[in-house]
Parts: structure tokens; C-alpha cells; sequence
């Protein structure tokens, strides 16, 4: 609860600080302000457990409280990733849109009432329309940020909609009110009721860009500055799977043979459609963006297996963790490598592994990572979501998930054998900045950290 | 605790070698090897005089709530093949010494590395602990034939991990299965091989077929065997010596050892129900195999192929499941372990010292060097199963078990002894006799370390085919206790 408040916080004085000339000192308050918002979210642990704050609107669990955990973690890193972004102009509304953006993500993360989520999901959304375009001069980030407005917008209306519909079918906003109609209604629902569930998991679905809502994903990413692309395919993507969970989980749990087989076939389709896709692609940001919706994908079988309770969550909980982490180094080596060789294509890679070993083994244990090959983080997240999803009927899921993983191998090896195998062709060299490095052998550790002992993310929550 | 030294002590060493540059890297690792030998020497000294000591298991939670635990333990049947990795890796290392390798302390660092993966795989004895050595032992190999392979490297690596994955993902899928039908009766679930075991057990035909065939993917593609072998020859042939030797020494035997002690007990009705099935792709591999080697020009890619025969029999006796065919693949498995890697030895001397393995191109060289045409001689001849050599007794107890299994099957089977016989000495007398082709001339003498390694290989053939007794009576423990799981 205080991290929101902190976070908040930060984002006026942001504003302010424009006016009253404390630019330079922005960033190490930012990151400052970011670590307290961790601690005190730490500290609530436990603490004021599901007690609802304003009239419910909001609830901060211990749900909550650990994906926020991840967001602001994600937060941390993104920001030291980040600090050339502050650099040039327009500074300080930089630094007010992106952690505005972190407190839609956290009430993403806490929402207890229909209307919260909607704020959450606009307050998230408005600053990342801006950040697409903030390149204002670039073609392509204008695009971008215009793309991801008419589509975002579009999305938004179906929220609305199946909010409004969900309403009219229960009388309330209040999810625990909603979720309490539904067990006491023994299926005894209006239809209309249903095509809001429906509205509302498709907004959900176009949210975190899984197939067939996923054409605005790579152009938007691929346009945007790569250190916004970062922010969108971590925190953004965490908070958005944070909501899902929550609505589909907890709220939604009762109706779910309404929208299980939609969303098993919305996971089938992205698995097939976003790994045959990126296995394609030149660009190495154009790839991740579609990896990013395969992971998507993943997370989302978790969701699928509503009926095993806390695993389920713990899944996606350590899912995110692992990909969040894994996307951040994955990002700033491309950023790095980009910015020298003025491109973001593979060919960029070549040789990497002889002129920067380091940056080119973080690189391997990312790639490796995402990849989901022990002993790393994203390998524990892929078998957590196979065990939780084998108990359930839609283990044919997994078939398709292992057929496309190993197509998945493709495109991710494909980066680490122009690092080792091609030889390079420019020479500029990559410069990198300690801030980075630091980032880089931080994010390796944890990765490897979270594959070698995961019972402490996994362990969180039992029965 | 001595289990958990022979799985630490390679780690630390691949560190070591790490932070070591030029000549130092091959020679520490050569010392660590040793090291890493005579502790398992020490093993089996232990397990000699006390199967049962506590030094011989470790059993720490990993993940407590999922029931996995970090347990790993010696028995007969992975003590055989510790020994076989602890003994091959040295030689291995030792081989490479007169090649010089760019970056050498990856290349050994990778090597050692690898070596743990390997002993891990062999002394897991809990299905998560297992997978997950079974998936690292992959990188170490793929990163060895990346960097260190011969021309389009890139692309036939790059088709080997992508099949070695695929198969070891279907894997873990079968596992998972096997672990949420674990605890039925006590609510708790485990990785634990026995309740694994027992798992499987109480599950139906249909479902036992879907765990027996997502399990034998993975190993029928490391092994390989018919029709999934298309990555094996390339990737054999294009690997640097060294990465081929432990392809083809001990990662195979991965493959069969996961047949014997983590598929045979889990799924007894899908054995007999497709047991009729796998052993039929596996002769068939065998046959298939032998007329490709048959017909090679390159050196390299006729061992290729002959490992698949070898590794065809060797499938077909575990699958026939008696007490004399599993014991037979598991002598078969060290004796082809040992004879390979000297086969891969003689193939990059071959390459050294004349600069092809193109067979029509060799010739005579038994004029120049007496001595290597012996060495290589007594190596040709323990991988055809002459009575006296190693690879006797475990191609005798094999047919012996397949016959009990099926006659004809035993008859087709004992196809691979004479197609053997017929590739290998016919490559013998290519290359060593007859016309001294121009190759030759300039063969002269071996360097010593590769003749040390040939004279070590060579007394292991010599002394295990005269006296197998040791190994056999591990190896015939190891099946009765496995057949006890599956009676």
C-alpha cells in the first residue's frame, strides 16, 4: 500500500521538478524512492492481509504484495537499463510517465473492484502511448505510439463493455460480490452475462498481446525506443497478467467453462503463430517481441489451470519473476550492441563472443533463459507451468507448448551462434557503461540464483 | 557424502581450469581428471566393502513442497558407469594433446563440466535431480561441438540440440505424469525413483503407453536408434575428436543406461504391449546401420555408423528384458565405451598423420609403423567381439538374452556380428595393408601420448575380455536388482 503511495509520490515530484530546477537529482531519488517503495512492500508481508481500503476499492494481499514485489524488482533494474533515456529532453515528464505507468501497475497488481481496474489500466496505458512515440522525431516511434492508441483505446471499449454487462447481470462492481453471485446463482446466469466474461477476457487477452490480438505487439515494439520496449514487455506484461490472474482466477473461476476452451485455443494459436513468426524474423527486437507473446502464451496455461489454486499462481508469480529478469538482460545487451552498430538486426551479433565475452555469455544465460534449458530460472517457470497443467484436461496444451519450445531453441540459439560462429563485419566497438555491467552480472545471478533454488519464490504461497 | 564429492569435484575443477590460460589448461585438467578417477576408484572400494555405507547416498531437499530432492546414490549399475566416465574423460583429455585448440581453458573448462553432468546422470536416483543432468550435459557438448567443430558446425549442431531437446522435453512430460499419480495412498508426492516406480506401476495400458513412449523419445534419440539417429552421423563426423569421444563413449550410454533404470521399471504392460515395437526399430537399426557403414568412404562416419549398430544391440537386449540381455548391454555398454573412443583416436590420428580419412586414399601404413597397426588391431577386434577381447562377453550374453527373447529376432540380431566383422575388417585392410598409397609415406612414429592412451585402451580390452569377472558380477548384480523392480 505505502509502495503506491511512494510511487506516486515520486511521480509529482517528478512534475515538479522541472519547475523547481532538481533535474540532476531526480534519478538517484527515483532509484532511491523505488528501493524504500520495495522495503515498506516488504515490510506489509503478512501484515494487513486482506483488509480493503477505500469503500474496497482496493486490496493489497499478500498476492498483491508479491507481484508488486516483482514489478518493483523489474522497476529497479529497468531504471538502471535506462538512465541514457533521462539524458536528453523532456527529462522530467520521462521520469513522471513511466512511474505514473508503475502505479497503474501496482493497482493492477491490488484491484478489488471493477472501476479500480479500469483506472489501473488506463493509468498504465495513457503514459505507454506517450513512451511509444517519445522518439517524436522517428518515423517509426510515432507509428508506434499512434498504433498502440487506436488499438489500446479499442481494447479499453471492450473492457468497458463487459464491465458494463457484468454490472447489469449482478448489480455490483465489487469483485467479491461478483464472484459470490456467481457460486450462489448454480449456473443460473443471464447469457449476457457471459459474453461480458467473454468481453472482458478479450480485452485482457489484446493486453498482454496473445494471438489473435497480437498484431499491434511487434510494430508498437519494434518502434518504440528500446529501453520502452523493455519496459513493456516486463512490468507492463507482469501487471497485466497480474489483473488476469485475479479476474479469471478468483472472480471468474465459477463460469470457467465459458472461457477455458476460448483461452486454450488463444494459447495454441499464440504458441504456433508467435514461434513459427519469430524463427522469421531479422531483427533480434522484432524477435523478442514475438517470444514475448509465446511467453505470454505460457503464463497464460498457467491461468488455464484454475483449478489448482496456489500453484497456479506461484507459477505465473515465479513465470514473470524469471522472464521479467531474463527479458531486462536480454534488452540491455541488444540496447548496447544496438547503439554501437546503429542496428538491431542479428548480423549486429556477429562475433561478439571473441570482441566482449562478457556481454556475450550474459547474453547466452538470457538466451538460455528464455529458452527454458536448466539450470537457469526460465526453465524452472516452464516446468512449473507443465506440472500445474497436466493435472488439468488440457494436456494436449503441452504437446503443442514442447513442439513449439523446440522451434523456440531455434530463434534463441540463433543469436548465440552469430555471438560464437559468424564473424563480424563492421568493427565499431561496444561501449558499455559500468551501471550496465553491473546490471548485467546482477541479472546472470539472479537468473542462475532463481534456477538453483526457486524454492523461495515458489514456496510463497501453499496450501 | 562421497557420491556428493564425485559430482563437486569436477565442477570445481571445470572452475579451475577456467582461470587457467595456454598449455597449464589441458595439463590441470588432465591432473583433476586423475583425481576425479581415483576417487572413484575409492567409491569402489567402498561400495565393495560396504554397499549399504552412508558414504555412498546423499539426500538433501531440494524443493521441499514438490517433492524434489537433490538425491543422488551409488548402486551396482551406476557404479559401472561412473567408473566408465571417470576412466574414459582422462583419456579423453589426454588425447587432445596434440592438437592445440583455441582457447583451451573453455575447451577443457567445458569438458570437465560436462563430466559432472554425466556422473550426475548416472547416480540420480530422483526423476527431477535426473532431467536435469540429463538437460545439462547437454550444453557443455553442444558448446564443444560449436566452437570447436569442423566446417558447417553451425547447422548440424545446431539439428543435434535441437533433437536432443525435443526428445528430452517429451521426457519431462512423461515424468510430470508419473509424479502427479505418485502418493495415492500417503497424499505426498515425490520424485523419489522408487515411488516413481511405483507410479507407473498403477497406472492402466493407455496410460502407461503414453509415460513409455514420452520417455523413450528422449532416450531413443540420444542413443540413437532407428529412424532417429539423422543427427548422429553429421554431428559425429563435424564434432572435434574429443567431443565425438564423449558423444559416442559415454553420452550414448546415457540413452541406455535411462532405458534400463528409468523406463524397464515404470512401465512393465507398455513393455509388453510395445516392447514388440521398439525392439523392432532397434534390429532394424541395426541392420540398417551396418549396410551404411558398409559402403563409407571417410573413416569417421563408418565408427558413426557402427555406433548405431552397436547401440542397436544393445537397445534390443535391454528391451528383451532378461536377466542375460540387460546384463549383456551393460558389459557391451563399457566395452563399446572404451573401444569407440580408441576407434575415434586411431580415425583423428589417421587425420593427423596423413591428413585424410578418406579410405581409398590410405593404405600400407602397417610398413611404416608396425606398432600402431598392432594397437589399432587389437581395438579393431575387441569392438567385432573376438572371444578374448572385451567385447565378447557382452555381445554373447546379448544374443544369449535376445534368443530367449525371440529366435528370429536373435538370428537378425546376430546379422550385426557379421556385417560388423565384414565393415571393420575390410576398413582394417583399406587402411593398414595392402598397396602403400602416398598418404603413407610420410606416416612415421606416434606421438607419446597418443600411444600411451592406445597402450591404456588396448590393456583394457586385453585385460577385461581374459578376466571380465569384476565387471560381470556388477553387472549381473545391477540387472537382478533392476528385475527385481519389475517382477
Amino acid at each position: 500500500m505505502k509502495g503506491l503511495f511512494i510511487i506516486s509520490g515520486l511521480g509529482v515530484l517528478a512534475m515538479l521538478a522541472e519547475i523547481f530546477k532538481f533535474k540532476k537529482l531526480l534519478y538517484p531519488l527515483v532509484l532511491i524512492g523505488i528501493l524504500a517503495a520495495y522495503v515498506t512492500n516488504f515490510m506489509e508481508w503478512n501484515s494487513n492481509f486482506s483488509i480493503p481500503m477505500f469503500s474496497n476499492m482496493i486490496r493489497f494481499d499478500n498476492v498483491a504484495l508479491a507481484f508488486s514485489g516483482v514489478i518493483l524488482v523489474t522497476a529497479f533494474f529497468w531504471f538502471i537499463l535506462a538512465n541514457d533515456y533521462f539524458e536528453d529532453d523532456h527529462v522530467t515528464d520521462h521520469f513522471a510517465l513511466v512511474l505514473f505507468a508503475l502505479v497503474g501497475a501496482l493497482m493492477l497488481t491490488s484491484f478489488s473492484n471493477m472501476t479500480t481496474l479500469f483506472l489501473g489500466i488506463e493509468i498504465l496505458s495513457i503514459p505507454m502511448y506517450v513512451l511509444a512515440a517519445s522518439r517524436k522525431r522517428d518515423l517509426a516511434s510515432n507509428e508506434a505510439g499512434f498504433k498502440y492508441l487506436i488499438m489500446g483505446s479499442f481494447a479499453s471499449g471492450f473492457l468497458l463493455f463487459g464491465i458494463a454487462l457484468i454490472y447489469g447481470a449482478t448489480g455490483s462492481f465489487d469483485l467479491m460480490a461478483i464472484r459470490s453471485f456467481i457460486s450462489h446463482a448454480n449456473g443460473d446466469l443471464p447469457a449476457f452475462f457471459y459474453a461480458g466474461v467473454l468481453m472482458i477476457l478479450f480485452a485482457m487477452l489484446f493486453k498482454v498481446s496473445a494471438a489473435p490480438f497480437h498484431f499491434w505487439a511487434p510494430d508498437v515494439y519494434e518502434g518504440s525506443p528500446t529501453v520502452i520496449t523493455a519496459l513493456m514487455s516486463t512490468i507492463v506484461k507482469t501487471a497485466a497478467f497480474a489483473a488476469f490472474m485475479h479476474l479469471f482466477l478468483v472472480v471468474f473461476g465459477g463460469v470457467s467453462e465459458t472461457w477455458s476452451m476460448v483461452l486454450a485455443i488463444v494459447i495454441a494459436l499464440s504458441l504456433v503463430v508467435s514461434n513459427i513468426t519469430a524463427a522469421t524474423q531479422q531483427s533480434v527486437k522484432r524477435m523478442l517481441a514475438y517470444s514475448s507473446i509465446s511467453h505470454a502464451a505460457f503464463m497464460l496455461m498457467a491461468i488455464l489451470a484454475n483449478n489448482r489454486g496456489w500453484a497456479s499462481i506461484n507459477a505465473i508469480l515465479y513465470y514473470s519473476l524469471a522472464y521479467s529478469i531474463g527479458s531486462i538482460a536480454a534488452f540491455t545487451v541488444l540496447y548496447n550492441v544496438s547503439k554501437a552498430k546503429n542496428s538491431s538486426n542479428i548480423e549486429a551479433f556477429n562475433g561478439l563472443g571473441k570482441r566482449h565475452p562478457f556481454l556475450a555469455v550474459c547474453m547466452v544465460i538470457a538466451m538460455l533463459s528464455l529458452a527454458g534449458i536448466p539450470i537457469t530460472a526460465g526453465f524452472f517457470a516452464k516446468y512449473f507451468v507443465f506440472s500445474v497443467l497436466i493435472g488439468t484436461s488440457f494436456k494436449w496444451l503441452i504437446m503443442v507448448a514442447i513442439l513449439t519450445s523446440a522451434v523456440g531453441v531455434y530463434y534463441y540459439f540463433k543469436v548465440i551462434i552469430a555471438m560464437y560462429f559468424k564473424q563480424e563485419e563492421s568493427h565499431e566497438d561496444v561501449t558499455m557503461e559500468t551501471s550496465h555491467m553491473l546490471l548485467l552480472v546482477l541479472t546472470s545471478l539472479f537468473t542462475i540464483a532463481l534456477g538453483v533454488v526457486p524454492n523461495y519464490v515458489i514456496e510463497i504461497f501453499s496450501n | 557424502m562421497l557420491v556428493g564429492l564425485l559430482i563437486i569435484v569436477p565442477l570445481i575443477a571445470s572452475l579451475l581450469v577456467f582461470f587457467t590460460k595456454g598449455n597449464t589448461s589441458r595439463t590441470v585438467a588432465l591432473g583433476l581428471s586423475v583425481v576425479e578417477f581415483i576417487l572413484s576408484l575409492v567409491v569402489l572400494f567402498q561400495y565393495k566393502h560396504n554397499p549399504d555405507s552412508a558414504n555412498l547416498a546423499l539426500n538433501c531437499p531440494w524443493v521441499e513442497s514438490l517433492g524434489i530432492h537433490f538425491a543422488v546414490s551409488i548402486d551396482a549399475l551406476s557404479m559401472l558407469m561412473v567408473l566408465l566416465t571417470t576412466f574414459l574423460i582422462p583419456l579423453i583429455i589426454l588425447s587432445s594433446f596434440n592438437t592445440s585448440y583455441e582457447k583451451p581453458n573453455s575447451f577443457y573448462g567445458l569438458i570437465l563440466l560436462m563430466q559432472m553432468a554425466l556422473v550426475g546422470v548416472f547416480t540420480a536416483n530422483d526423476g527431477f535431480v535426473f532431467y536435469v543432468f540429463w538437460e545439462l550435459a547437454l550444453i557443455p557438448i553442444y558448446f564443444i561441438c560449436l566452437l570447436w567443430g569442423g566446417e558447417n558446425r553451425g547447422r548440424i549442431t545446431f539439428k543435434f540440440f535441437v533433437y536432443t531437446l525435443f526428445g528430452s522435453l517429451f521426457m519431462l512430460v512423461g515424468l510430470i505424469y508419473l509424479y502427479n499419480h505418485t502418493g495415492f495412498d500417503t497424499g505426498i508426492k515425490s520424485w523419489a525413483v522408487t515411488d516413481l516406480y511405483e507410479a507407473g506401476k498403477s497406472l492402466n495400458l493407455n496410460q502407461q503407453s503414453f509415460v513409455f513412449w514420452s520417455i523413450f523419445l528422449a532416450f531413443g534419440i540420444k542413443m540413437p536408434i532407428f529412424p532417429l539417429h539423422t543427427w548422429q552421423p553429421d554431428t559425429y563426423v563435424n564434432a572435434p575428436t574429443q567431443g565425438t569421444m564423449l558423444l559416442s563413449g559415454i553420452m550414448l550410454k546415457m540413452g541406455t543406461f535411462g532405458l534400463i533404470k528409468w523406463l524397464l521399471p515404470i512401465t512393465p504392460l507398455a513393455l509388453a504391449e510395445w516392447g514388440g515395437v521398439a525392439v523392432g526399430l532397434s534390429v532394424f537399426g541395426i541392420f540398417y546401420a551396418s549396410c551404411i557403414a558398409i559402403v563409407q568412404k571417410d573413416y569417421k562416419r563408418l565408427i558413426a555408423y557402427s555406433s548405431i549398430a552397436h547401440v542397436g544391440l544393445i537397445a534390443t537386449g535391454i528391451l528383451s528384458c532378461n536377466q542375460q540381455g540387460i546384463q549383456g548391454a551393460v558389459m557391451q555398454m563399457l566395452a563399446h565405451g572404451v573401444n569407440v573412443v580408441g576407434l575415434f583416436l586411431i580415425a583423428d590420428i589417421l587425420m593427423r598423420h596423413t591428413g585424410t580419412r578418406e579410405m581409398n586414399k590410405l593404405g600400407g601404413i602397417r610398413s611404416m609403423n608396425g606398432n600402431f597397426s598392432v594397437l589399432f588391431l587389437i581395438i579393431m577386434l575387441g569392438s567385432v567381439a573376438l572371444p578374448l577381447t572385451n567385447g565378447f562377453v557382452g555381445e554373447f550374453l546379448l544374443i544369449n538374452g535376445v534368443y530367449q527373447y525371440g529366435p528370429w529376432i536373435a538370428a537378425f540380431a546376430g546379422l550385426t556380428v557379421i556385417l560388423g566383422a565384414v565393415y571393420m575388417l575390410r576398413s582394417y585392410q583399406a587402411i593398414m595393408l595392402g598397396e602403400r598409397k602416398d598418404s603413407a609415406v610420410a606416416f612415421g612414429s606416434l606421438a607419446s601420448t597418443d600411444k600411451w592412451v592406445l597402450y591404456i585402451i588396448c590393456f583394457a580390452i586385453v585385460a577385461f575380455g581374459v578376466y571380465p569377472k569384476p565387471l560381470n558380477d556388477l553387472a549381473e548384480e545391477g540387472t537382478k536388482a533392476i528385475l527385481t523392480y519389475i517382477k
